[in-house]
């Protein structure tokens, strides 16, 4: 029954879902609004699954003092920590609004920080490029020219060299940058299909916790 | 050159952080200007779309981002409530990132002060609901209201002048998507668009721009603006530079850069090429 009973709430929910789509009859219909309701609802309820797991995973580490410890310290501290200020110190219900704890913490560590991880990429692209970048086949040379081309001709400096770089930037992403990018995303939708199929049919189980297929 | 050569593959790492750090600071302290923003076909299409909106019209503006794509997708974002406040076009702001709604209200209390509009009135913010597309489809099928019961300061909907005769998508005029990624304008297209036949239009990542150009070419996006440089063309369509606008000198910059790392680079790479250093 443990391998049963969630496969047939995952055909049921894949058949309703997929019937509801296309077949606007409130029978069907209001069925397919709940089940929408029930998923927002289970997603929500995954964040809290997911904390649990890392405080679980972090203070087991930090026990055994293995490798980094400290910096799973830093983060179990800033969780509870961001926790607590949000819970206790920021108006209670009122917590995202402007001037309290919480706002705080988000506008000072949370979005400093995560701006900062985003804008290391700018200095790891630049070493990469000199390093990693090597023209050792016609297919790479080719790769380079048009990452030359749409590097200077996407920002302004590209139009002021010469208007030209632009329009061939533009080509680039429009033409044959687009015709790859179509059929990789017709590829992969094909793909989805056939692995929601093979959920709703009950072929694909590796989402449960028994895998097999 | 060989010697000059072989010093160059050795060159620390460190060296190049440090031009990139310079080469992009300079111009953000100093307003040393390159050349002009110049605004392309798809920055046009996204402005035109607003432009032909009618005043006193709903717009779903969804900001699905968080701190870490700031630099991209807040100058985008604030530009397009500032051409829709300025249009007199009403705003419902939704985000499917927990790390989203500070940064709508933002840019709509600053937009809205701006445009002397009123919170509720003018623009709701509606926050942050988690389940990604089953958000999107709920709000089609179940209703707006339905789906967000309260706006983010927990006023039910129902008592939010703005949101009066707002069921589902057939009151919404278009979605005005600002993307960072999953789930975004994409998902957006797919349980939307192609569902409810909203017009829509995108503002989304630089890096994840060409995932969206099938969508743009197919008409099912009407306008799309592709990282900090397509804001900068809206910025300039809108007459109001802004953030993206003074980061372009600073692009610019950083983009050249790693275009001549890529040729330095192969170029110091020359001698183990050589037929005489594969032999030996």
């Amino acid at each position: 029954m443990k391998r049963e009973i969630p496969l047939l709430i995952s055909m049921a929910a894949g058949i309703f879902v997929l019937i509801g789509f296309f077949v606007p009859h409130p029978a069907i219909r209001n069925t397919y609004d709940d089940i929408q309701q029930w998923v927002i609802i289970v997603v929500a309820f995954t964040y809290v699954l997911g904390m649990a797991n890392l405080m679980r995973i972090n203070t087991e580490q930090i026990q055994r003092r293995a490798k980094d410890w400290p910096y799973k310290l830093a983060l179990v501290l800033s969780l509870v920590g961001t926790m607590i200020v949000g819970f206790f110190f920021s108006r209670g219900s009122h917590y995202l609004d402007d001037r309290t704890g919480f706002s705080w913490i988000y506008l000072t560590f949370y979005s400093s920080m995560s701006s900062t991880m985003f804008s290391l990429l700018a200095f790891f692209i630049a070493s990469a490029a000199f390093r990693a970048f090597r023209v050792r086949s016609v297919e790479a040379l080719l790769l380079a020219i048009a990452a030359l081309i749409l590097m200077i001709g996407r920002v302004p400096i590209g139009n002021a060299i010469h208007p030209a770089i632009p329009q061939i930037a533009d080509w680039l992403m429009e033409i044959p940058q687009n015709a790859a990018k179509r059929g990789i995303l017709m590829g992969a939708a094909l793909g989805v299909i056939a692995t929601g199929f093979r959920v709703i049919l009950g072929i694909e189980r590796t989402y449960g916790s028994e895998g097999g297929g | 050159m060989i010697a000059f050569l072989a010093n160059l593959r050795r060159l620390d790492r460190r060296w190049i952080f440090l031009m990139v750090g310079l080469l992009v600071v300079a111009p953000l302290l100093t307003g040393f200007h390159i050349a002009p923003v110049k605004p392309g076909s798809r920055a046009k299409g996204f402005y035109d779309a607003i432009e032909k909106l009618k005043p006193g019209s709903t717009v779903l503006l969804a900001g699905d981002y968080d701190p870490g794509t700031i630099a991209e997708n807040y100058p985008m974002h604030l530009a397009a409530a500032r051409q829709l406040m300025a249009r007199n076009i009403k705003i419902i702001g939704v985000e499917l990132y927990p790390g989203g709604p500070p940064l709508a209200d933002q840019v709509l209390h600053l937009a809205g002060a701006e445009y002397k509009k009123r919170e509720g009135y003018d623009y709701v913010n509606l926050g942050y609901k988690s389940g990604n597309e089953a958000v999107m489809s709920a709000m089609g099928s179940a209703g707006i209201p339905r789906t967000f019961p309260a706006d983010r300061s927990g006023t039910p909907v129902g008592r939010i002048p703005v949101m009066k005769g707002i069921e589902n998508f057939s009151q919404i005029a278009m979605i005005v998507s600002v993307s960072a990624g999953y789930p975004g304008t994409k998902e957006w297209v797919q349980q939307v668009v192609s569902r409810y036949h909203v017009p829509m239009i995108a503002g989304v990542t630089a890096v994840s721009a060409p995932e969206y150009y099938p969508y743009l070419q197919a008409g099912q996006l009407q306008g799309l603006l592709g990282g900090m440089a397509g804001a900068a063309e809206y910025e300039v369509l809108v007459n109001h530079p802004a953030l993206a606008t003074r980061g372009m000198d600073a692009q610019s910059l950083a983009h050249i850069f790693i275009a001549l790392m890529i040729l330095l680079g192969n170029l110091a790479a020359l001698p183990q090429r050589s037929p005489g250093a594969r032999q030996s």
